[in-house]
């Protein structure tokens, strides 16, 4: 039983893993990218739509191809999300908040138009297709998962998309900390006029970390269809996951390697209503609702405790000119 | 043979628009010398510094390091030619630590190894007799150890041409012994130093040559060994220039608001007011004279109420029901309901008492918002304000519903203080009203003030020209380190008398500094 609470809410928590870090690298740069659930969103249709044609064209699926093809088509429309937003926040300096919303909406309304025009083309009774072809050859376990008892199950009974979203995570995290390339990176997002006079392209590090962002963020989309769907795609079944990988990110003070066991618990508070016996409808609202509760103490007792480490970057959400002063 | 210049610099030019920030400027510096660029606020030190790092371009002129002609289009061709500049306002980033700004920008030549780069920091330091911790994040360090951390960036790149730009100006006088050591230690080890300032007694304990700038133009450089504080005064004042600014005998004096003994730290401890008093007399224009920061904001500020005071009291004579009351424990809408008006113009124009985004009627009703009787704003007679600003002080704009920042700087200052003025005021302040204005504009801002002095106002104007202090003025309080060094009567003092006070108050305090 707890073994199966715990493996529901790691695969709960792992598109917020993914949504978490790329928003991090992203607001490092000083972007504050809000439009996180559209890329999402897009990262996720754009799999589908690679899969769904890939799974129409042959008989029978070559297990590389089924995964490298959406794979490929997500990161591609992840990224051009980001190149979007950096094209109109940096160099035209359009307001971030603005961008970001006006992103989530029209990545819901993309994911939705091509997510209802693939439902037309299938011709189905239900309003969703479903890739359970795809899906399986994503959800491939480990070796010896279901040998091994509950320690399979916790650590090794999930899709290989599980376990690059937490190798990503510490990735980004020993970049951020540890390289130069992390060094320059954080410059840019706290004070870009210093990175600007120490020789950093600002304009290059907010592109880079907002396109590599995005691009790891389209993954907990993909992740989401694929894996925890079970390959089923219906218009809107993303729910409000994008927000809460943006909650993540204030949780885990933009640190990736917190967000990880950040992401676990956001899982967990969101799989626990299902476990308790006779509850209702409202009550499992109520607990939909504790991941920002968890998000708001967090932004209470960080800003009650003032270290500036554990604040956004210094200059997140400013458009960055040389010549204004 | 003789060694080559370091860094020469031969008749530089730059101009920005109409006005002219330097001309014809030639200066050399040689290695393990320091040189010490002099001259007043405005006289063009720092632009002709900040070509030599790169940011701006001459448009005349050569320079040549080491004998060689070069150009300096950025600051990276600054860094290639191993030129190193100290800005005045640090750039670092504040949650970092030391090393990290040190190595900011920075390739690696084989992996980014953090405990080689702080043992070169640690190296560094030592061979200067700095102190840094490299690991403290820069959010907990004071000023010097922020200066510290900016000059060792500059080291660590190699440079060999250092130039500080006002080193000084925010440190403490033990703080300035110590970079004052740090810069010999550098100049034995033949770094050619250049650091600009404006206080004599630093330029005379510290500097090999003096080059003096003054108004943009290149007096000359002399050597420190000499020269004395007499000479160099006179070059970097000049002779008195007559500016024909009308006068009038200050009438029906009487005192309006009496200064006694105030006193405010800063939140590092640094006194910013230190026991200052004065009076000033309505009918009266009360000069304020002084180096750029030695307590004039905060003199202002204190007396609008803006400012928390530590000590002493600001007693204030009302005209109307002749009775005395002490503003200090008054909220800045009481102060301005009683008539203390302030019109201060910050370096940057719109920062404090205007709002770009807003036009000008709505700027005018910042002030009156509070009046009307019905709950929705009046704007008929801020509107009609509005226009009569503009037309009296020739406002150049398109509409009274223009937004403010769309004008230029001139017509922003005349809105600015003719709202002020429009409020008639019983106290005038007025903090570097002309700042960056032309002639014209200028000579409109004198003639309402002396029109306001003439009406019976107070009138404080704090000023940087030295020149339009002594014609302007009825006396001149010279303030130096939150202290007043003097009070001089505009009408037969010199700007030789008013630099040595300027000057005096700092040094004093640089000796007691050393005795510790």
């Amino acid at each position: 039983m707890i073994a199966t609470i715990i493996q529901r809410a790691v695969m709960q928590g792992t598109p917020l893993l993914f949504g978490s870090t790329g928003e991090i690298l992203t607001e490092k740069s000083g972007n504050l990218n809000l439009g996180i659930p559209g890329i999402m969103y897009v990262g996720a249709i754009s799999g589908v739509a690679g899969s769904f044609l890939y799974e129409q064209a042959v008989t029978t699926l070559n297990p590389f191809l089924a995964v490298f093809i959406p794979l490929i088509c997500s990161l591609i429309g992840s990224t051009l999300m980001g190149l979007i937003y950096c094209f109109l926040t940096v160099t035209l300096r359009a307001n971030q908040n603005v961008t970001g919303l006006a992103l989530t909406t029209f990545g819901i309304g993309v994911g939705n138009f091509f997510g209802g025009s693939l439902i037309k083309l299938v011709d189905t009774d239900v309003p969703s297709i479903s890739l359970s072809a795809t899906s399986t050859i994503f959800k491939t376990q480990l070796p010896f998962a279901d040998k091994l008892g509950w320690f399979g199950d916790i650590f090794l009974s999930y899709g290989f998309l599980v376990y690059v979203a937490i190798i990503v995570a510490l990735i980004s995290s020993h970049v951020l900390k540890k390289t130069r390339t992390g060094l320059h990176l954080r410059a840019v997002g706290e004070s870009p006029e210093t990175a600007d006079a120490a020789g950093i392209s600002v304009t290059k590090h907010k592109y880079l970390a907002t396109c590599i962002g995005s691009a790891i963020a389209g993954l907990g989309g993909l992740y989401y269809v694929m894996d925890y769907a079970n390959g089923v795609w219906s218009n809107n079944g993303f729910g409000d996951r994008g927000w809460l990988s943006i909650a993540l990110v204030i949780f885990s003070m933009w640190r990736p390697s917190i967000s990880i066991f950040g992401s676990i618990l956001f899982g967990f508070l969101y799989v626990i209503p299902t476990y308790i016996p006779d509850i209702t409808v409202s009550t499992k609202k109520l607990f939909e609702m504790l991941p920002y509760v968890v998000t708001i103490l967090v932004l209470v007792i960080t800003s009650i405790r003032d270290k500036k480490e554990n604040q956004p970057p210094a200059a997140l959400g400013l458009p960055y000119f040389r010549e204004e002063r | 043979m003789e060694q080559n210049f370091a860094l020469e610099l031969k008749n530089i030019t730059k101009t920005f628009g109409s006005v002219v920030a330097n001309k014809n400027v030639s200066l050399q510096v040689r290695k393990g010398e320091i040189l010490s660029i002099l001259g007043e606020n405005g006289s063009g030190k720092t632009t002709l510094m900040n070509m030599v790092s790169g940011i701006y371009y001459p448009d005349s002129g050569q320079m040549f390091i080491d004998g060689n002609e070069v150009t300096i289009a950025s600051p990276k061709d600054a860094f290639n030619y191993r030129i190193g500049m100290i800005h005045q306002h640090f750039k670092l980033v504040d949650v970092f630590s030391a090393a990290e700004n040190i190595v900011l920008g920075l390739e690696d030549e084989k992996g980014f190894d953090m405990a080689k780069n702080i043992e070169k920091i640690n190296k560094i330091t030592a061979q200067y007799g700095f102190e840094l911790d490299p690991h403290k994040k820069i959010y907990e360090m004071s000023v010097s150890e922020k200066q510290t951390v900016e000059i060792i960036k500059v080291l660590f790149r190699g440079a060999d041409i250092l130039i500080l730009d006002e080193p000084t100006a925010v440190l403490t006088p033990q703080e300035t012994v110590k970079l004052f050591m740090v810069l010999r230690n550098m100049r034995e080890s033949g770094k050619a130093i250049i650091i600009i300032t404006h206080k004599l007694h630093e330029v005379l304990s510290l500097s090999d040559n003096v080059a003096v700038l003054r108004k943009g133009e290149y007096v000359g450089t002399v050597k420190t060994a000499e020269t004395s504080e007499s000479e160099l005064t006179e070059m970097m004042v000049g002779k008195k220039i007559s500016l024909d600014i009308e006068r009038s005998e200050p009438e029906n004096c009487e005192d309006r608001l009496v200064v006694d003994s105030i006193s405010c730290v800063n939140r590092e401890g640094v006194k910013l007011l230190d026991n200052v008093s004065f009076t000033a007399r309505s009918g009266e224009i009360l000069g304020i004279a002084g180096i750029a920061g030695s307590g004039q904001r905060e003199l202002l500020e204190a007396i609008a109420g803006l400012q928390h005071l530590d000590s002493g009291s600001v007693i204030y004579h009302d005209p109307k029901t002749n009775q005395e009351e002490n503003l200090r424990d008054k909220t800045p809408m009481e102060i301005r309901q009683m008539g203390v008006r302030l019109a201060f113009v910050p370096e940057d124009r719109l920062g404090m008492g205007l709002v770009g985004n807003m036009d000008i009627v709505d700027n005018m009703m910042l002030r009156s918002y509070k009046k009307g009787k019905s709950m929705f704003l009046q704007r008929k007679n801020p509107k009609s304000l509005a226009e009569e600003i503009i037309e009296r002080l020739e406002v150049v704009t398109p509409s009274a519903d223009t937004p403010v920042r769309r004008l230029s700087g001139g017509n922003v200052q005349k809105i600015l203080v003719g709202r002020e003025i429009a409020s008639s005021p019983t106290v005038l302040m007025a903090a570097y009203p002309v700042r960056g204005l032309d002639i014209n504009s200028s000579y409109t801002i004198y003639n309402l003030l002396n029109e306001q002095k003439k009406k019976g106002v107070a009138v404080i104007f704090v000023g940087e020209d030295l020149d339009v202090l002594i014609e302007l003025c009825d006396r001149i309080l010279v303030i130096g380190s939150g202290r007043i060094a003097g009070t001089v009567d505009g009408r037969n003092t010199t700007k030789e008398e008013i630099g040595l006070l300027m000057t005096k108050s700092s040094r004093e305090e640089q000796e007691g500094g050393s005795e510790e």
